[in-house]
């Protein structure tokens, strides 16, 4: 469980999924504030969002950061350190080509983006090439999509229950399979950065 | 080996067993029914399949293409799965608006206007689109084709019945969508339908007509072809793209959804930006 000691080492990790929902805007922001520079790993987001087909997370990001967020775009390449956020209104796929692709198709879990259809659709991208974390929220999005990354090989963490605002994401992913790690967002932020310089070497 | 992006340099791993047998299923039904779905995209396509599999009950994709190869009735059935019938009224009331306030005028030069909604599935877009050129004093002299791959959904969309309970929203996107009346004006409710006035789409041809394989038909001053590109992998895009390029006439218009562009497509360059916003292009050559 600890951070510094990978399930397998040599694990080269070329992206990472994010999925939150109630609470998720602080626990990103307190994920991700002042990552060092360079930064090369992919950081892709599903923040669950009223549907208003707006949004303004990635300006919110962008000025906190100090990394290139954006809004992902069909068929937009993922590029090395840009952080992503998945547009309200659409789930939000990784193909093979390391593309993103945007649908439709009818909610899941009452949300859309949702943190599963990412999750799941990455880990066929990545394969055990993928981590996915999972942070605070009030609903099962992601714990499927958490698995699906562990069967693919991927490295899967999620926040402590008791750190986080809201503990039903992280206890529904902890209660379909026991996630590699668990870990309060300052160790999660530890793991994040071993993974960024594993992946620069 | 040093990767130094993520975008440049993927492993090259090999296909899934899930993705060979969803190759091989596309290339069945091609074959079979002529329905070309080889160059959709694979994330989307692959959830509809598994979906379909558990409502169908069939144990696997092999299983599946295997009946559907024998069985036209389950295809029928398939192809309500395997495209995405899933619209609303002035979906992105923004873009309508945008429609009505920018597009509209130009439309008024013409003696007679062709619009083109590619990918109408049931209709929803067809009778907004309709009611708004109503609203502008343009109908009368607009004919409007409504292409869609299903004929499910076309049929659904000639009736022009749309069920009770999305009115309230279709309602609220109209308003936001600069409309000019009572929305309750174009509509009949009754029972769990809201039945919209026939004379809306009394100018509208529906036909069937595939993005993939078929031909321009006709050349449009409009065409609006929202949340359809997405499915595409690139390549189809660029064709679909093509095809609307070809359509259009001299500084036509060409409107997509909200969250799609032509920016990774080929012909990036032969669109103008009209409304960025709101993803409506004009044909620039």
């Amino acid at each position: 469980m600890k951070p510094n000691a990978p399930q397998s080492p040599g694990r080269r990790v070329e992206a990472v999924v994010l999925g939150a929902s109630a609470g998720g805007i602080e626990a990103l922001l307190a994920l991700l504030h002042e990552l060092p520079s360079p930064w090369r790993l992919p950081v892709v987001i599903v923040l669950h969002l009223p549907e208003t087909h707006e949004s303004h997370l990635a300006e919110i990001f962008g000025e906190r950061l100090h990394l290139p967020v954006r809004e992902a775009a069909d068929k937009m390449p993922l590029a090395a350190g840009h952080v992503y956020f998945a547009p309200p209104g659409y789930h939000l796929s990784i193909e093979r080509d390391r593309r993103f692709s945007l649908s439709c198709e009818p909610p899941v879990h009452f949300s859309r983006p949702s943190i599963d259809v990412l999750m799941a659709s990455a880990a066929d991208a990545y394969g055990p090439a993928l981590a996915g974390m999972l942070l605070t929220g009030a609903n099962d999005d992601g714990a499927e999509g958490l698995q699906r990354i562990h069967l693919a090989g991927g490295l899967t963490a999620v926040q402590d229950p008791n750190e986080a605002q809201v503990s039903t994401m992280p206890e529904a992913a902890m209660a379909l399979r026991s996630p590699d790690h668990v870990l309060p967002l300052r160790e999660l932020r530890a793991l994040l950065l071993q993974l960024e310089s594993a992946h620069a070497h | 080996m040093t990767l130094t992006t993520a975008a440049s340099s993927p492993l090259p791993s090999p296909l899934s067993n899930t993705e060979i047998e969803l190759r091989l299923l596309m290339e069945a039904i091609y074959l079979k029914y002529s329905y070309d779905f080889r160059d959709y995209t694979v994330a989307s396509q692959k959830r509809r399949v598994l979906h379909a599999l558990a409502q169908l009950g069939l144990p696997s994709i092999p299983a599946l293409q295997e009946k559907v190869l024998r069985d036209s009735v389950l295809f029928g059935r398939l192809l309500q799965y395997l495209t995405i019938p899933v619209s609303e009224m002035f979906r992105d009331p923004a873009y309508f608006l945008a429609l009505r306030h920018h597009v509209v005028p130009v439309l008024h030069t013409y003696p007679s206007v062709k619009v083109w909604v590619a990918g109408c599935s049931t209709g929803e877009e067809v009778f907004s689109l309709a009611i708004l050129l109503r609203e502008e004093g343009l109908l009368s002299r607009t004919q409007i084709y409504a292409t869609d791959i299903n004929p499910a959904s076309l049929d659904k969309a000639r009736q022009g019945i749309f069920p009770i309970e999305a009115i309230r929203g279709y309602t609220a996107n109209y308003q936001r969508a600069g409309g000019r009346s009572s929305f309750s004006d174009y509509y009949t409710a009754a029972y769990e339908a809201a039945r919209f006035d026939p004379s809306l789409c009394a100018g509208v041809i529906f036909a069937d007509h595939s993005l993939a394989t078929d031909s321009v038909f006709a050349e449009t001053q409009l065409v609006s072809c929202r949340n359809v590109l997405i499915y595409f992998n690139r390549e189809l895009q660029d064709r679909a793209l093509g095809l609307f390029h070809e359509s259009l006439c001299h500084r036509g218009f060409l409107g997509l959804g909200a969250k799609e562009s032509i920016d990774f497509s080929s012909y990036s360059q032969r669109f103008d930006a009209h409304s960025q916003p709101e993803r409506i292009y004009r044909k620039a050559t």
